[in-house]
């Protein structure tokens, strides 16, 4: 296998995006990725792009020959595709990417996400964003997505001992770096009060405890790490990839509070790059609820099972923690336009790695990490990534 | 939308619990499957399909404020997780008790109640939901 | 052949509203209404439950009761006022519930609060023609009183199901005869949400002459009197009417008191007589005679005669809970909240 380079990244702003298209923002991600490594189109030899549901969220399907069309790239008739895992939809479109560029099929690829969650209703969008469950089973019989999640907060602190308090840290902290990120959707930093005061979705999680709908793209562009340096003076190598699989409802998993499928998925990360967590400087994880972080912490290996609410609460995952996680403001600040996440959370790691994360830069960040879920936990994919 | 035949078809499992038994290695799943996830291939003539018995324990459970509309009625509505005897794990509501009664741990029978309507004019889903197992008056 | 009962089983909502709460939205006394209508609360079915699944439950009871292979139930007939379908029936879901699907004949019947009963006759002349081995019939009703109306004091939820067959019967049904006439005292509309009335003309013309000429007609074809039996339950659409008509039949206060419900759970329309009938053979010993009058606006009446048999010590009663159980864990409920599950609240669209 080919070593892999990001020497692009673009995105947009994440929020409420009501003057922009799905079209619109997909297409002005990639263009900012692809003048950031500085790459003329006809250099482009594939095009996948992460997206959940547009299908129900704008009622149109075939995303990958949208994105080539309204990028130009069409008229070259460049491959180009869609890849769809939930939540993990932009993870799982970078590993495609990186599958592409590693087996030598393609050299320069881009590889996107985008979502466009706020033109249907608050209640279709939780509706969509359920489907990513086991519909019928768990959301037929009664559950919310955040319902399912609300569960396992409650088992968690049942059995660790994991308390209310600890679970808005997460949030409180997540909002602190979204006030240093300009292109987050929420830039105001909270308490822990704002948190316990929310109103309650489905208990013991509030409105703070939960990520928002957004709009919102990101892109980055890809190629064979030995030509990087031709495009970028900042290349930054993806050395691991990691995916797994995990029973898509949750009462089929074995034990509700650990995602076997981040700890197989990371494990497979670090095996194939030769490192391990005690090497990472910097996570992007998938905290669309606050008690998805703590899981994310205990299972990507940063903390032990269980000690996930405690390490928030002493501060170790700030950014000067001992390891510094969702320095964009996370899902829940940055925001979650579904199948852009994936992407937002690499090019974040790209930013920090090539020390351009301004306010919130961690200093001497070497080695990155991002985490990606897909439903409750059904889809995992990690990456690792490391300054050249 | 006409969903009817994709609901009509679970119906089994949802009125009476419908599962399976691999006969291979005696778990039981739930809904019922081809093959056996552990057993793989050596279940295949080996799955039974069986009646599971509803009745268990709260293993976890949230009170659920924000949800869809047609739960507007019955909101807040308790949705639990809850583990049976044959090892299989439901998720569902719990009703005809107070929230704060909802404990982990807390026996419960499976019960049929209804799910949702498609409407006023549309079909209308009928589905286990979950009642706490009243200790018995001596 | 000896036909009758070879099971039961019972359900009634948990909720409860009482008289004063509703008075209070409507300007009436409603303390005067309890009293006049000897209806001290009236059980308020939740929004996830309805004449379906009512019967389900009560039909799942019935069967938990017995060892009878619901295989071999050749009939089930649901009756009811507020089937939750003008047009697909409760009773073929409620046989994919309790597993007696496919080999049955199913039908839904309606007449107003004897159809549970009428259901019963039917089964009673299957399994006597040896036609099914078992019949199920069910009563069952979520019934609506109009906002303010009379009847919204009474007009509750809840049902009873019956097992009819010849073998292991815990009663026998000895006798039963009907009186029918075409009398419109009481009725509802296709498409209307809530049911008119005749006011004072649903009491004598209507309720008093078909349950007095159904006992009556009864007690002269078995030749029997008030005295024969032990127990007697009649139609309740409150309080008052079933004591008032057991009196004028010489029937005592002792008599009709375990059948009585209605000051308890209001009206359950087609589920009346089958919960006050459920509710005596909570209590029933061998040898115990039942009478039985059931009363249907529009009009009938379908009288029974029961004798309970010995098979009825070995009977599994504790299977399922008794009447008095079930209606013992309640919850009572403000107007607002009892409007919003009754669904008299207009909602926005779309």
């Amino acid at each position: 296998m080919r070593r892999v380079a990001v020497i692009g990244v673009g995105d947009t702003e994440f929020g409420e995006l009501w003057d922009s298209s799905f079209r619109e923002i997909g297409i002005r991600a990639g263009l900012a990725a692809v003048a950031d490594a500085n790459i003329s189109a006809d250099k482009i030899d594939a095009l996948y792009v992460g997206n959940m549901s547009a299908g129900r969220f704008i009622e149109q399907e075939h995303i990958g020959a949208l994105i080539a069309d309204y990028s130009g790239l069409a008229r070259d008739h460049i491959p180009a595709t869609r890849v769809e895992a939930a939540g993990a939809s932009g993870g799982l479109a970078l590993r495609q990417g990186f599958q592409a560029v590693a087996s030598g099929l393609h050299d320069i690829v881009v590889v996107g996400g985008a979502e466009k969650m706020t033109d249907v209703s608050d209640t279709e969008s939780s509706n969509i964003q359920s489907s990513s469950a086991d519909q019928e089973w768990e959301i037929v019989l009664g559950a919310t997505y955040p319902a399912l999640h609300a569960l396992i907060a409650r088992r968690h602190m049942h059995v660790y001992g994991t308390t209310r308090e600890q679970l808005a840290d997460v949030a409180v902290k997540n909002h602190k770096h979204g006030s240093l990120n300009p292109k987050a959707q929420f830039q105001r930093p909270i308490t822990r009060e704002t948190v316990l005061g929310s109103p309650l979705v489905s208990s013991p999680l509030r409105v703070f405890d939960c990520a928002p709908s957004s709009d919102g793209a990101a892109a980055v562009v890809l190629c064979p790490l030995d030509q990087a340096k031709n495009y970028t003076e900042v290349p930054v190598e993806i050395v691991g990839t990691g995916q797994a699989s995990d029973t898509l409802s949750l009462h089929d998993r074995k034990d509700i509070c650990t995602m076997e499928a981040t700890r197989s998925a990371a494990k497979r990360a670090f095996d194939m790059a030769g490192i391990t967590y005690k090497d990472v400087d910097v996570a992007e994880v998938h905290d669309n609820f606050t008690i998805s972080e703590i899981l994310a912490l205990e299972d990507l290996g940063f903390f032990k099972k269980g000690e996930g609410g405690k390490a928030t609460e002493a501060g170790l995952t700030g950014l000067e923690g001992e390891i510094a996680v969702n320095t964009s403001g996370g899902l829940k600040a940055r925001g979650d336009p579904i199948g852009a996440t994936g992407l937002a959370q690499a090019v974040e790691i790209v930013t920090q790695l090539r020390g351009k994360a301004d306010k919130r830069q961690v200093k001497d960040a070497q080695v990155g990490l991002t985490h990606n879920v897909g439903g409750t936990g059904a889809t995992v994919v990690v990456h690792l990534f490391r300054r050249v | 939308m006409a969903t009817a035949p994709r609901f009509w078809r679970e119906n089994p499992s949802r009125y009476n619990l419908a599962g399976i038994k691999c006969n291979s290695c005696g778990r039981f799943f739930f809904p019922p499957r081809t093959i056996c996830p552990v057993c793989h291939r050596k279940s295949v003539g080996k799955i039974e399909r069986v009646k599971l018995k509803g009745e268990g324990k709260v293993f976890s459970f949230t009170e659920v404020q924000e949800g869809p509309e047609e739960m507007a009625m019955q909101r807040p509505y308790v949705v639990a997780m809850i583990e049976t005897e044959e090892g299989v794990r439901f998720t569902g509501q719990v009703i005809d008790c107070e929230s704060c009664d909802v404990q982990i741990g807390m026996p419960v029978r499976a019960v049929l109640r209804r799910l949702s309507e498609e409407g006023p004019s549309g079909v209308i889903h009928y589905g286990f939901k979950f009642t706490p197992i009243k200790e018995k008056a001596p | 052949m000896k036909v009758g009962i070879v099971s039961y089983g019972a359900y009634v909502p948990r909720y409860r509203i009482s008289p004063e709460e509703i008075g209070k939205v409507w300007g009436a006394d409603g303390k005067a209404m309890s009293k006049g209508l000897m209806i001290n609360c009236k059980s308020v079915p939740a929004p996830d439950e309805d004449t379906i699944t009512i019967s389900v439950e009560a039909a799942r009871a019935m069967m938990r009761r017995c060892d009878v292979n619901p295989q071999d139930i050749g009939a089930l007939y649901v009756g009811s006022e507020s089937h939750p379908y003008a047009v697909k029936p409760t009773g073929t879901i409620v046989a994919e519930a309790i597993e007696a699907a496919p080999h049955l004949t199913v039908a839904d019947f309606e007449f107003a609060c004897k159809a549970g009963t009428a259901a019963i006759q039917t089964c009673m002349g299957l399994v006597g023609a040896g036609m099914v081995k078992y019949g199920v019939a069910i009563g069952a009703d979520t019934s609506q009183g109009a906002p303010g109306d009379a009847l919204e004091y009474s007009a509750s939820a809840g049902g009873a199901a019956f097992l009819i067959g010849s073998e292991k019967v815990i009663a026998t049904i000895d006798h039963t005869y009907s009186y029918t006439t075409d009398t419109p005292d009481f009725w509802r509309r296709e498409g209307e949400m809530y049911p008119r009335h005749g006011g004072r003309f649903t009491g004598e013309p209507a309720y008093f002459k078909h349950v007095l000429n159904g006992a009556k007609g009864l007690m002269e074809r078995t030749n029997t009197t008030a005295k024969d039996y032990t127990y007697a339950v009649f139609h309740q659409p409150n309080g008052k009417f079933p004591t008032r008509v057991a009196k004028q039949l010489g029937f005592s206060d002792a008599q009709i008191k375990s059948g009585l419900l209605a000051p308890l759970i209001g009206n359950t329309y087609s589920g009346a007589v089958p919960l006050g009938l459920a509710a005596i053979l909570d209590e029933a010993k061998a040898g115990d005679r039942i009478f039985a009058t059931a009363y249907g606006s529009g009009a009938g009446s379908d009288a029974f005669a029961i004798t309970v048999t010995d098979q009825i010590d070995g009977y599994a009663r504790s299977k399922a809970p008794t009447v008095k159980e079930i209606i013992s864990n309640v919850k009572f409920l403000d107007y607002a909240t009892y409007a919003k599950f009754r669904g008299k609240i207009l909602l926005g669209s779309e």
